[in-house]
């Protein structure tokens, strides 16, 4: 891997002191299983935005443990493994920020108790993953990536936030402890087929379901690491979290077990053909996530025989598999990782005999690949069983046995294809040109390997200890449910040889049979990828042309637009409701008033006859002058003098402006048709503003607040000028925000105007143009990746 | 513009200006006036000054950069409102008041001094980069 900036040692150490963090929490989350395992729940919180309930509370059960261990456990090797994939690339303490944000959003996520907490480490999960997968953000297809995945895990995570407000309404608590505790099933709720499918669209987005999966192979472009840990051990998960804490609550439904089933068989075949036809090893494994995400789905959703009950032996089966791929996953995907950092390249069909040169990263892959394919004594095999004897018990018998059959032939031959075709065979081309690697990178697969090994040995304490709390928090776990490696020579076990031949078969034939069902995908009318790209084309499309049709650039046009908008808003508003109450006898006024309206009646006809802009500018000052006295004469002098400060400074910063303009002209040239026009707006809405305040004024005026003031000034503002005090104590934070707003503006001001005015122009028309040709169509195909 | 009438008044009434402007803030508690009007006031008298000069002049002679006066304002008027929290553990922006002999002082004070500082500075901001912007930092410009 070229060395893209300068290397320096203290980089790598600094990232290797940051393993701290995720190895601390390991240990302690390790410290809590015993108290979860024998059914304890634990709980903390912190109030966040107590006025709406919102609590910032944190629980941990055996779910959200089996999830914090995997998050902490692989989340401290791949810290470590990446101090050394890494090694001299540019930003990598940025990197080692973002992995470790995204771990403890990953955490809150499954700790949260509150649903809003949730969704906001939800969120979180999205944008550090938006971060990450763009990391090389030179790259186009990076950039691509990472944005596509950003919005569609996005935009179903709004769908879910959606969902999440209709359910908590509903229950009446936002809690996920309260709502689990209370045995609540929400199935008989009017909106229960809007809540499940708003947080349905969350959580297939996230875990990447048939048809908008394709996100998740498209961020295989981030750093292996960061693939291996958020892209296939933790974050695409965390719908899968969601669905296994959802479950008592919306599960046990004919909806639910349909829709889950559905879409996660379907995913899981699917996603289990593609992967054997890719020939990137990162692809290949990518696309056995999503069959992996796909069958946790379809388990979760399986009905028992008993209609109605959720099925437990099936979330048993899940919680299993969840654990099972996670150990076999990562270390695959840090074994690629090796691989392309010691060769180079992760084309399949380059590498061959690279045993000789990785020995521990095939060891390690070998052990990995073993569990993958579900061979005993590991713990691939008694996940594997469970997934069997589960479906084949269950109410979609023989459907769910048939789709879970026939992903998991695929997946023996996926596994043949990443341990055998890189490591066997004659030395390629690659593996002489390959270096050798440091401990850093191949202990890490080695650990996860020989773990599935361990785990498969010691089934009873696994179970015990993680899979059936986990289970447990799904549905009720039958007693003495007992794991094992040998139930003796049943159907299953023959299916399970049919399973391994049949997918060694396949490997053996795969010159001749793979390239077909790749062809056939690809031939596919329609896919997600290619629906996504129209879809951001059309917007783009749409809002250039919206643009174009609405923002001609010419000033007088907007002000026209925006005054003739309010004059007949709320003129019809006015008209509407009734509203409008002309005064029954005319109020009587003063001589001294009836000389201010002479002069703001001559003044405002000056403006509109007067063909100098300058000589417009002043009048208008004039109106505003005469305005003002009148303020003084009925008694608000703050108002009046402010009035009076603020029309002197904008006829003097107006003149200013009109004099600094390149081609001024101080003579009006618009024809009178133009100004009529202008005349009838202006008189609408001067009309329309006097009817609303008569109509205001028509009310009882309210005094409890200027009572309060009145009272309150000098003995809780220290100050007789009610105005002031209003302005700098009783409402001081609505004034903080009004001068924020003024030093903001001032800031923009400089913004604009610090620049050559010709260069801004000719970039603006660039850009314009560039964006009419349409959005940048850098394609991230997935062959090229 | 520049007629020797309007040089020679500014002359005079520009020191005149800013003097009442302060007055005018110094009052603004118990009588009409306060931060806002202020620091209008003493917008208008730097606007007579932007007339009669050259923007240049105005910059040296006010010294300080007009938009950092007004965020220097908008940080005094935040801080004024943290003395609350701080000494007596009272809600932001709380008002806190001592007495010197027959005068009382507030924190209030302060924000408008704040109010005023933000409105002399973008007021100045506006009428000088328009009537000359100036020089774009160095990292700003892509020639």
């Amino acid at each position: 891997m070229p060395a893209l900036g300068v290397p320096t040692e203290r980089v790598p150490a600094l990232l290797r002191a940051s393993i701290a963090l995720p190895a601390a929490l390991f240990a302690w989350f390790c410290s809590l299983v015993p108290r979860v395992s024998s059914g304890e729940t634990l709980h903390w919180e912190i109030g966040w935005i107590p006025q709406q309930g919102i609590a910032l509370s944190f629980f941990i059960d055996g779910l959200s443990l089996l999830f914090a261990l995997v998050i902490t456990g692989i989340g401290t090797l791949i810290v470590h493994y990446a101090s050394e994939y890494m090694r001299g690339l540019p930003q990598l303490p940025r990197f080692t920020a973002f992995l470790l944000a995204f771990m403890l959003s990953m955490l809150g996520l499954v700790l949260a108790d509150n649903l809003i907490a949730l969704f906001i480490f939800w969120e979180l999960t999205g944008l550090t993953s938006f971060l990450l997968i763009g990391y090389k953000h030179e790259d186009p297809a990076a950039r691509r990536a990472a944005l596509q995945a950003l919005l569609v895990t996005g935009v179903g995570a709004l769908a879910m936030l959606a969902g999440f407000v209709l359910l908590g309404e509903t229950a009446g608590t936002y809690s996920l402890r309260e709502l689990l505790a209370g045995d609540a099933s929400l199935a008989e709720a009017s909106h229960y087929p809007w809540i499940l499918g708003l947080v349905l669209a969350g959580a297939f987005t996230k875990s990447a379901q048939f048809p908008l999966h394709f996100w998740l192979p498209n961020a295989m472009v981030a750093p292996t690491p960061v693939s291996a840990y958020l892209h296939s051990a933790t974050m695409v998960k965390a719908g899968v979290f969601l669905l296994a804490r959802m479950s008592p609550v919306l599960g046990g439904t004919e909806a639910w077990s349909v829709t889950l089933v559905g879409f996660g068989a379907v995913t899981a075949v699917y996603s289990a053909l593609a992967s054997v036809t890719r020939t990137d090893l990162k692809q290949v494994l990518a696309y056995t996530t999503v069959m992996a995400l796909g069958t946790c789905v379809m388990f979760l959703g399986l009905p028992g025989e008993a209609a109605g009950a959720a099925h437990s032996t099936s979330a048993v089966a899940a919680m299993a598999f969840i654990l099972v791929h996670a150990l076999y996953k990562a270390a695959l995907f840090m074994a690629v990782g090796t691989i392309e950092h010691s060769t180079g390249t992760r084309d399949i069909a380059r590498h061959g005999g690279l045993r000789h040169v990785l020995g521990p990263t095939f060891v390690g892959t070998a052990l990995a690949a073993v569990s993958m394919a579900g061979l005993p004594p590991f713990i691939g095999f008694v996940g594997k069983e469970l997934l069997y004897s589960s479906a084949y018990e269950s109410a979609f018998g023989g459907f769910a046995l048939f789709a879970i059959v026939a992903a998991s032939v695929l997946i023996v031959t996926a596994a043949m294809l990443v341990a055998v075709v890189p490591f066997f065979g004659t030395m390629k081309q690659s593996a002489r040109d390959a270096h050798p690697v440091t401990w850093q990178l191949w202990i890490g697969s080695l650990l996860l390997g020989l773990l599935g090994l361990v785990a498969g040995v010691a089934t009873t304490p696994v179970f015990q200890g993680l899979v059936l709390p986990a289970a447990a928090a799904i549905a009720p776990v039958p007693e003495h449910f007992e794991p094992g490696l040998w139930h003796g020579f049943n159907s299953l076990l023959l299916l399970s040889l049919a399973t391994w031949a049949t997918g060694a078969f396949f490997f053996w034939l795969r010159p001749y049979i793979l390239s077909v069902p790749g062809a056939l995908l690809d031939r596919l009318p329609v896919s997600g990828d290619r629906a996504y790209d129209a879809t951001m084309d059309g917007i783009a499309r749409f809002s250039t042309a919206l643009t174009r049709h609405m923002q001609s650039g010419i000033q007088s046009r907007y002000i026209r637009a925006v005054f003739a908008t309010l004059a007949l808003s709320v003129g019809a508003t006015l008209v509407a409701k009734d509203a409008i109450h002309l005064p029954s006898q005319i109020p009587s006024v003063t001589f001294g008033e009836w000389t201010l309206v002479a002069v703001i009646s001559a003044s405002v006809l000056t403006v509109i006859l007067s063909r100098s802009r300058l000589l417009a500018i002043c009048a208008l000052g004039v109106v505003g002058t005469a305005v003002s006295l009148i303020f003084l004469l009925r008694g608000a002098p703050d108002v009046a003098m402010t009035q009076l400060i603020v029309e002197t400074l904008v006829v003097v910063i107006v003149a200013i402006v009109l004099l600094k303009l390149p081609d001024f002209r101080n003579e009006i040239r618009q024809p009178l048709s133009e100004r009529w026009r202008d005349a009838a707006i202006a008189v609408a809405v001067g009309s329309v503003t006097s009817l609303v305040l008569l109509a205001v004024t028509a009310q009882p005026p309210q005094l409890e607040l200027t009572e309060y003031f009145e009272s309150m000034a000098v003995p809780g503002a220290h100050g007789h000028n009610v105005v002031n005090d209003i302005l700098v104590d009783f409402r001081a934070m609505d004034t903080l925000g009004e001068i924020s707003v003024l030093v903001l503006a001032a800031a923009a001001v400089c913004a604009l105007l610090r620049r050559r005015t010709r260069y801004r122009v000719d970039r603006f028309h660039r850009l314009q143009r560039r964006y009419a040709a349409g959005p940048d169509r850098a394609r991230a195909s997935e062959e090229d990746a | 513009m520049n007629t020797l009438i309007l040089r020679e008044t500014t002359r005079v009434l520009f020191t005149l200006i800013l003097v009442f402007s302060v007055a005018t803030l110094l009052r603004g508690h118990d009588a009409p006036g306060g931060g806002f009007v202020g620091g209008l006031i003493a917008s208008t008298a730097f606007s007579l000054y932007i007339f009669v000069a050259d923007p240049k002049d105005v910059r040296r002679l006010v010294r300080a950069d007009p938009l950092k006066t007004a965020a220097a304002g908008l940080a005094l008027a935040i801080l004024s409102g943290l003395i609350g929290p701080i000494l007596g553990g009272r809600p932001f922006l709380s008002g806190e008041w001592v007495e010197i002999g027959a005068v009382e002082l507030g924190t209030p004070l302060l924000f408008d001094f704040g109010v005023y500082l933000v409105v002399v500075g973008a007021v100045l901001t506006f009428a000088l980069e328009i009537k000359e912007p100036g020089a774009a930092p160095a990292a700003d410009s892509e020639e």
